[in-house]
């Protein structure tokens, strides 16, 4: 049996200098922000692990698909294409709205909104700390992916990304502690301030008067105040008022339309505004425009 | 040498930890997820104090660091200061019955995760959640299953 001590220094001396390290490391990243080149560089190194992770879902699920029988993905076919076809009757209505809409908005003198650009991206992992709602996603720098990008799933808004690296990226959800947005109610226009709570399921909307005409059901919208999500976008429904006089501001609750707890494939969104342009990895998705 | 026999099952035991921590699970499981990266840390720093040390836990929790998102340092102070009891009372601890282990565990995971909390609500004003805490206990339940295959597995590759 070899001794523990039997050269080098102690081991209360080992965890010190290890200690010194880890809070030099901890002071460089958060007081001074200069881990940022290094902490994408990393992810990058650390994405195989990632990867991983997803390996097993991924053969589950290929192993389902071998496993359907033909009549089983022939309803699903025709379920599908029943599908489509409605969407595609409602996109003609919604072309026909978007017209009227430009032209209306070239009498008022107002700018016309161009379309953004948008690229599937796939959930490769997710942090479990409740402290810090992210997801890592497939896509990185290569295919344009900036920071402060917004991302939606196809109920509503998810989040935005926080950091890039070569090939992957983190998303922040909407749902984290440090992140907030702007909305807008769809019904009567209040805007509001809706900040994640650490659950999945809850939003939190700040400094709501007790006279604030909001009511249970009512849909919120982004506002596009912030200059980080685009304006429209369902976000979440408010689920809970509490009008409790003694409390300084009412309590309002919300939940979010996108699945949180559920993600698996999200959309990247390039507002007509961003300087990054989406790269894809095949020509097919080019003419992904909104 | 400096490549010692049995580097590479090292290895390996420590990629399988880092990618139970991150791999998506169903959302009613999630709060229960065991502390993975903590028990094998564990595990480790007693079986082969001469070997796995300061140093390891110290780049494990980094790279727990970068796949976490949290800011460079918490999860390797966190865990590093979890280590330190195990290390130092290593002979200790392996003599323990399972229930003793597993209480020691509970007790040294419960320690990581205020540390982690306590930093997270220093640096970026993070909210307690009780549910924070549920991988105590399911680290504790899991302890005498991750001991047991361990032990297998550094036996079988001569981890020494």
């Amino acid at each position: 049996m070899k001794s523990l001590f039997e050269r080098g220094p102690t081991l209360l001396t080992r965890l010190v200098l290890a200690l010194l390290c880890a809070g030099t490391l901890m002071f460089l990243d958060h007081r001074l922000n200069t881990m940022q080149p290094v902490r994408s560089f990393l992810s990058t190194l650390v994405a195989p692990v990632q990867y991983l992770a997803v390996l097993p879902e991924q053969v589950l699920d290929r192993l389902v698909y071998l496993s359907t029988t033909r009549t089983t993905l022939r309803e699903e076919n025709k379920a599908l294409k029943q599908e489509l076809q409605e969407l595609q009757m409602a996109v003609q209505r919604l072309n026909f709205l978007e017209n009227e809409n430009d032209r209306l908005r070239q009498l008022l003198g107002s700018d016309i909104r161009q379309a953004s650009r948008r690229m599937a991206a796939e959930v490769v992992a997710v942090a479990t700390d409740p402290f810090s709602h992210q997801v890592v996603i497939n896509k990185g720098s290569v295919n344009g992916v900036y920071e402060g990008q917004p991302v939606l799933d196809n109920r509503g808004i998810l989040g935005q990304v926080m950091s890039v690296g070569r090939g992957t990226a983190r998303v922040l959800l909407i749902s984290d502690q440090s992140h907030a947005l702007p909305l807008r109610a769809e019904r009567n226009d209040i805007r509001v301030l809706a900040r994640g709570t650490g659950d999945l399921q809850r939003l939190e909307l700040m400094f709501i008067p007790h006279s604030s005409e909001l009511e249970v059901g009512d849909k919120l919208m982004s506002s596009g105040l912030g200059g980080v999500y685009p304006e429209g976008y369902p976000v979440a429904e408010i689920t809970q008022i509490d009008r409790n006089e003694r409390l300084q501001y009412a309590r309002v609750t919300a939940r979010p339309f996108a699945q949180l707890d559920r993600i698996r494939t999200v959309l990247l969104l390039w507002p007509p505004s961003a300087t990054e342009q989406p790269v894809y990895d095949d020509t097919k998705g080019a003419d992904n425009v909104d | 040498m400096w490549i010692k026999s049995g580097l590479l099952p090292l290895l390996v035991s420590y990629l399988v930890a880092l990618v139970l921590m991150v791999m998506p699970m169903p959302t009613f499981l999630e709060a229960w997820r065991p502390d993975w990266l903590s028990l094998v840390i564990i595990y480790w720093v007693m079986a082969l104090p001469h070997r796995v040390g300061m140093g390891t836990v110290l780049v494990l929790g980094l790279i727990a660091d970068i796949l976490m998102g949290s800011v460079f340092g918490i999860y390797a102070t966190a865990l590093l200061i979890m280590a330190y009891p195990a290390i130092r009372h290593f002979q200790r601890i392996r003599n323990y019955s399972f229930t003793q282990q597993a209480f020691v565990v509970a007790v040294l995971i419960l320690v990581k995760r205020v540390i982690v909390y306590e930093l997270e609500h220093v640096l970026n004003d993070a909210v307690f959640n009780f549910a924070y805490l549920y991988p105590v206990l399911s680290s504790a339940i899991a302890w005498p299953w991750v001991y047991l295959i361990l032990r297998k597995y550094r036996r079988h590759y001569l981890v020494r």
